[in-house]
């Protein structure tokens, strides 16, 4: 399961950093977020390419913002990595493997992998995104993973409805939620395991899914091997990794993980009074409209003339209505140029050709759903640093 | 007897393939780099932190004006609803060395 490729790009990297001299080899091995103690390593781990390290235990890794630039998919190879607790199932056997399903059902039932994919495969595109994506740049500051923009990513998953499995098993009259639980555990027992809850109706909705493809190949170990919830248009806190185990209830699951973590204000836009604590919070569920530039950098210098802007915009599932772009900070708007529609879930490429004279310019990026939503011009806030979707901004100078 | 001895070595490597091929996944990740900065009291960090993450949990938290009352909210945070077994009379001293070190 390990692909050549990247150990023979790994290796590649490393002889290349061996012959340049020690500055540039450190160089080559760090990166510096555009925020307040934003140093981190580049590191490589098995599976992955480069990528921005986190945390070493458990292993967090972010996309280089850069990989959003190749394509609306990302590869499995530079998929970012979140985990919250330090034991991972580092030595499972995929043979031996099951998926139980247990509870308020006629039939409990253990699948293996075998048995899982033998059922009628589904496919969809999906964006991932971490509940704390670009937490770092939030102002005031708050504690948790400082990410930049690239703990989200876009893929082909392939599995089973999560609705034939419950078919399956045959979910009884008076059932109200169902939980999952991942092979990966903390270290102690006083330490509460990750398990997350969705309501039935959402669980049956046919969209969720139970996932053992992504881009064509296995699931990478750190994104969940050998299987994993997708919950399409939701946060990433709800994709169970590693899924070995689904809970039919009858109640509202009251664990920490979804009664005291990943909660944001119950109030207008989800947002508080920067610095100040909400007073009654809901789970987390579905993601803010966002877009990006990906083609140039913030701080980049450009010639004059005209040159190809492109990025990406998504949303919670409504799909991408409209990208605009202003080069002037955000006075005059321009539409983009849609490109191919993958799906109301997926990355929406976009581009538009500007024309841009001698001085500096703030390129910005504002998109809008289908639902009507769009991109706020200054920042919400919350004390957790989830749902950042202020309109971007790219500085650049023109010469 | 040459052939026996290249026969052998094939079953040989072919059972290692299968074997390889129905293993656990035997996932490795890199060595762990990241360490603790020198600082008052760091052993009583190193062993009340470092069993649960890694150091760099700690590194790359943002710098806060009230530096003190962020790591006590931070340890506070680990004991009460992570369960971190932690003597109180430890949790004074990991303040102080979070709040003079990060």
């Amino acid at each position: 399961m390990f692909d050549r490729r990247d150990l023979l790009k790994g290796a590649g990297l490393s002889a290349l950093a061996a012959t340049l001299n020690s500055t540039r080899a450190l160089a080559l091995d760090t990166v510096t977020l555009p925020f307040a103690n934003g140093e981190r390593p580049l590191v490589k781990y098995p599976q992955k390419r480069p990528m921005i390290g986190l945390t070493s235990r458990p292993p967090q890794l972010e996309t280089p913002f850069a990989v959003f630039n190749e394509g609306p998919i990302t590869p499995n190879n530079a998929f970012f990595v979140r985990y919250h607790l330090s034991d991972l199932p580092y030595n499972l056997d995929p043979d031996k493997f099951t998926l139980e399903v247990k509870g308020k059902v006629d039939k409990p039932l253990k699948l293996s992998r075998k048995d899982i994919k033998k059922m009628k495969a589904t496919e969809i595109v999906a964006v991932n995104q971490c509940s704390g994506n670009s937490r770092g740049f939030f102002e005031p500051r708050v504690a948790g993973g400082q990410l930049a923009n690239g703990a989200m990513g876009n893929a082909r998953w392939r599995g089973v409805p999560l609705k034939a499995v419950l078919e399956m098993a045959g979910v009884q009259a008076g059932a109200k939620q169902v939980t999952f639980n991942g092979m990966d555990g903390p270290v102690s027992d006083k330490t509460p395991d990750f398990v997350k809850a969705l309501d039935l109706d959402h669980a049956t909705d046919g969209e969720v899914m139970l996932a053992y493809g992504m881009n064509g190949g296995d699931l990478p170990f750190l994104n969940g091997f050998p299987l994993r919830l997708i919950v399409p248009g939701y946060y990433g806190t709800y994709w169970v990794k590693h899924l070995n185990e689904i809970t039919v209830i009858d109640n509202v699951y009251d664990g920490f993980w979804m009664k005291s973590a990943y909660r944001i204000p119950d109030t207008p836009n989800n947002a508080v009074e920067p610095g100040t604590a909400p007073k009654a919070t809901i789970p987390i569920n579905r993601f803010t409209i966002r877009s990006f530039i990906t083609s140039i950098p913030d701080g980049a210098k450009l010639k004059a003339g005209t040159a190809m802007l492109r990025g990406i915009a998504f949303d919670g599932g409504k799909g991408i209505k409209e990208v605009q772009v202003s080069t002037d900070g955000g006075k005059i708007w321009s539409s983009a140029k849609l490109g191919k529609d993958l799906g109301k879930y997926s990355f929406r490429e976009w581009k538009l050709p500007v024309k841009l004279a001698a001085g500096s310019h703030e390129l910005k990026v504002r998109a809008t759903g289908n639902g009507g939503e769009t991109q706020p011009d200054t920042p919400r806030w919350n004390p957790a640093g989830y749902l950042r979707n202020v309109v971007e901004t790219v500085r650049v100078t023109v010469a | 007897m040459q052939r026996t001895v290249l026969l052998a070595i094939s079953l040989a490597l072919a059972a290692v393939i299968g074997s390889a091929l129905a293993a656990p996944v035997n996932y490795k990740t890199p060595d762990e780099v990241a360490a603790l900065k020198p600082g008052p009291n760091l052993e009583v960090v190193q062993g009340n932190c470092s069993a649960c993450h890694s150091s760099d949990y700690i590194a790359t938290q943002p710098p806060m004006k009230d530096k003190k009352g962020f790591w006590q909210a931070e340890v506070t945070k680990m004991i009460k609803v992570y369960g971190a077994p932690i003597d109180d009379a430890d949790v004074g001293k990991i303040v102080d060395y979070l709040a003079a070190t990060y």
